[in-house]
C-alpha cells in the first residue's frame, strides 16, 4: 500500500486528488471536536480557532495534567455518525478539509465533501495508543466547560495513519460495503 | 472490614481496573490473531487488524488504556454469605476515582439532562453493580469496560417480525444478523455478540451482556444454542463487512447466546455488541483483600 503524506493546513486541490481506499499519514495540527462542539457550531457559536484548511478529529481523548502541561494517554476516534446532521455545515461555514472519525458518515456529509472539497478519513477505532503515539504535543484546549472528552483539544501529530473512506468525488466505502453485505446476508438468511 | 483490609481491597480493585483497561484478555487476543491470519495482505482489513495488534502491544507495555473510551463500568460480584457488600461498593467507588486520576479510566459519567461530567466516573448508575451471594468463602469480582460506540449498536428485536420471521430459531438468527448488518463498522468490529433470547426488556439485555463473561472459545452447554452461535459467526464472516466495516472476512470474533423464560405475549431478542477492545477481567479475592487469582 502506497502511503500518501498530508500536511495541515490542506488545500482543496490536494483533497481532490484523494480517492476512497487511499492510505494517508497526516502531519500537523488536528482539532478534536465531537458532539457538544458540533452542537455549538450548529447553533452559530464562533469557533475559538480558525478551522480553514484544517482537520476535525472526532475524538474524546484521555488527558492527564502534568504540571501545566497536558499529556495524552489515549486518543482513538469516536463514532462519527452522530455528527451527520451538522458536519456539512462545518465544511460550508468553516472550510475544513478533512474529518477523522470512525464508522463513516451518511449522504449529507458525502454531499458536503463533494460540494466544499473535503474527505472523510477513517482512523482505526479503539486504537487509542497507536493514535496517542502519533500525537507528539498537546498545544492547548478550548471549550473545556464542555468536559474533557468534549472539549476542543489542539493536537500536533506526526504521520497519523488513516484510510480515506469517503472522497470528494461522491464515493463512500461505507455505502459500498453496506450494499454488498446486505445482499450477501440476504442470501445467507435462515 | 478493618482499615488495613479496606486499603488492600482498594489497591486490588485499582489493579483490576488498570489491567482491565490496558491488557486484552488471552482469549480475545487469540481471536484477533486468528482474524489476522485470514485477511489478505495489503487489504484495508489486514491493515486495520495490524494496527489493532500493535495497539494491544502498546497499551500493555505503556500501561495505558487500550481505547480512550473506557466505557461503562460493569461490575459483577459474588460474595460469601454475610460479606459487607455496602463497604465493598464504597471501596470500589474509591478505586474508580483513583483509577480515573491515574488515567486508567476516562472521565466518563455524564448527567443525562445537564450534560455535566462528574469528573470522577461516579454518579447515578455509574459504576453499575451486580451483586450475588454464593456459598463459597471467597469474593469474585468480574469487570467489563464497555464502550459507547459498540453499546450504541446493540438492539432489542421483538418477534414475530415480517422481515426476520417468527418466534423460532430462524427468526432469532435473522434478527441477530440484521444487527450485524446495521452495525457495520460503527461498533469497532470485529465484534463479539452477547445475546439474550427471551426475558423482558431489562432482563433479556442484562442476560445478553452477561454472556460476554463467557470465554470466547467455550462451547455453549445447550447444543441448540451452540449451533446457533456457530452459524451466526460463520454467516457474519461471509457478509464481507470486515474489520471496521472496511470489507473483509473478520466481522465477528464470537457470538454467545443465552436464553431466559418469557411471558407468553413477549418474545425479545436482545443483542449486546462488544467491540474488539473487549476489556473484561476478573479476580478472586482473599479475606484480607488481596488478589489470589486472575480469571481471564
Ligand atoms: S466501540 Fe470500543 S473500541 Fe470503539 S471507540 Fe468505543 S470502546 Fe473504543
Amino acid at each position: 500500500m502506497a502511503v500518501i503524506p498530508l500536511t495541515t493546513p490542506i488545500t482543496e486541490a490536494q483533497i481532490r486528488t484523494l480517492k476512497v481506499g487511499d492510505t494517508v499519514e497526516i502531519t500537523g495540527r488536528l482539532y478534536t471536536g465531537r458532539d457538544a462542539v458540533h452542537h455549538r457550531l450548529h447553533h452559530g457559536e464562533k469557533p475559538p480557532v480558525d478551522l480553514a484548511g484544517q482537520i476535525i478529529y472526532h475524538c474524546g481523548p484521555v488527558m492527564v495534567k502534568d504540571g501545566d502541561k497536558w499529556l495524552c494517554k489515549g486518543a482513538g476516534p469516536t463514532t462519527s455518525s452522530r455528527e451527520e446532521p451538522y458536519q456539512w455545515e462545518v465544511m460550508r461555514d468553516h472550510g475544513i478539509r478533512g474529518v477523522i472519525g470512525k464508522g463513516g458518515m451518511g449522504p449529507k456529509t458525502l454531499a458536503g465533501c463533494v460540494k466544499y472539497g473535503c474527505v472523510y478519513l477513517h482512523a482505526i477505532g479503539g486504537a487509542a495508543q497507536v493514535a496517542a503515539e502519533k500525537i507528539t504535543r498537546v498545544d492547548g484546549v478550548d471549550w473545556m466547560d464542555l468536559g474533557s472528552p468534549e472539549a476542543i483539544w489542539h493536537l500536533w501529530v506526526e504521520k497519523f495513519p488513516c484510510i480515506v473512506t469517503m472522497d470528494s468525488h461522491g464515493n463512500s466505502l461505507h455505502q459500498q460495503v453496506f450494499e454488498a453485505s446486505a445482499a450477501a446476508l440476504e442470501k445467507l438468511k435462515a | 472490614m478493618s482499615t488495613s483490609t479496606t486499603t488492600a481491597l482498594q489497591a486490588s480493585l485499582v489493579e483490576l481496573i488498570r489491567v482491565s483497561s490496558t491488557v486484552l484478555p488471552r482469549d480475545v487476543i487469540t481471536a484477533v490473531d486468528a482474524g489476522r491470519k485470514v485477511e489478505e495482505v495489503g487489504t484495508n482489513a489486514a491493515y486495520a487488524l495490524d494496527v489493532i495488534d500493535c495497539n494491544i502491544g502498546l497499551a500493555k507495555t505503556k500501561s495505558q488504556p487500550l481505547c480512550q473510551d473506557t466505557g461503562s463500568i460493569l461490575v459483577y460480584v459474588h460474595t460469601p454469605v454475610g460479606y459487607d457488600q455496602i463497604e465493598f461498593e464504597e471501596t470500589f467507588i474509591e478505586a474508580v476515582k483513583e483509577a480515573t486520576t491515574k488515567g486508567y479510566l476516562r472521565q466518563n459519567s455524564v448527567d443525562s439532562i445537564t450534560g455535566k461530567n462528574s469528573g470522577n466516573n461516579v454518579g447515578p448508575g455509574t459504576p453499575d453493580f451486580h451483586f450475588h451471594q454464593w456459598r463459597k468463602d471467597h469474593v469474585e469480582v468480574k469487570l467489563m469496560l464497555k464502550g459507547g460506540g459498540c453499546e450504541n449498536v446493540g438492539v432489542t428485536y421483538t418477534l414475530p417480525n415480517p422481515k426476520f420471521g417468527g418466534r423460532d430459531l430462524k427468526g432469532v438468527e435473522n434478527a441477530i444478523l440484521d444487527c450485524v448488518l446495521q452495525a457495520q463498522g460503527h461498533g469497532c468490529g470485529p465484534g463479539i455478540l452477547g445475546v439474550g433470547i427471551g426475558g423482558d426488556r431489562v432482563s433479556g439485555m442484562a442476560w445478553g451482556k452477561h454472556q460476554l463473561l463467557r470465554l470466547l472459545d467455550d462451547t455453549n452447554p445447550d447444543p441448540v444454542l451452540a449451533e446457533l452461535e456457530k452459524s451466526i459467526v460463520a454467516k457474519a464472516n461471509q457478509s464481507g463487512i470486515g474489520p471496521m466495516g472496511f470489507g473483509g472476512k473478520t466481522t465477528l470474533l464470537g457470538c454467545k447466546v443465552g436464553k431466559l423464560n418469557r411471558v407468553p405475549a413477549s418474545f425479545f431478542v436482545s443483542i449486546s455488541y462488544m467491540c474488539w477492545a473487549f476489556r473484561r477481567q476478573g479476580v478472586n479475592l482473599a479475606a484480607d483483600g488481596s488478589i489470589t487469582r486472575w480469571i481471564y
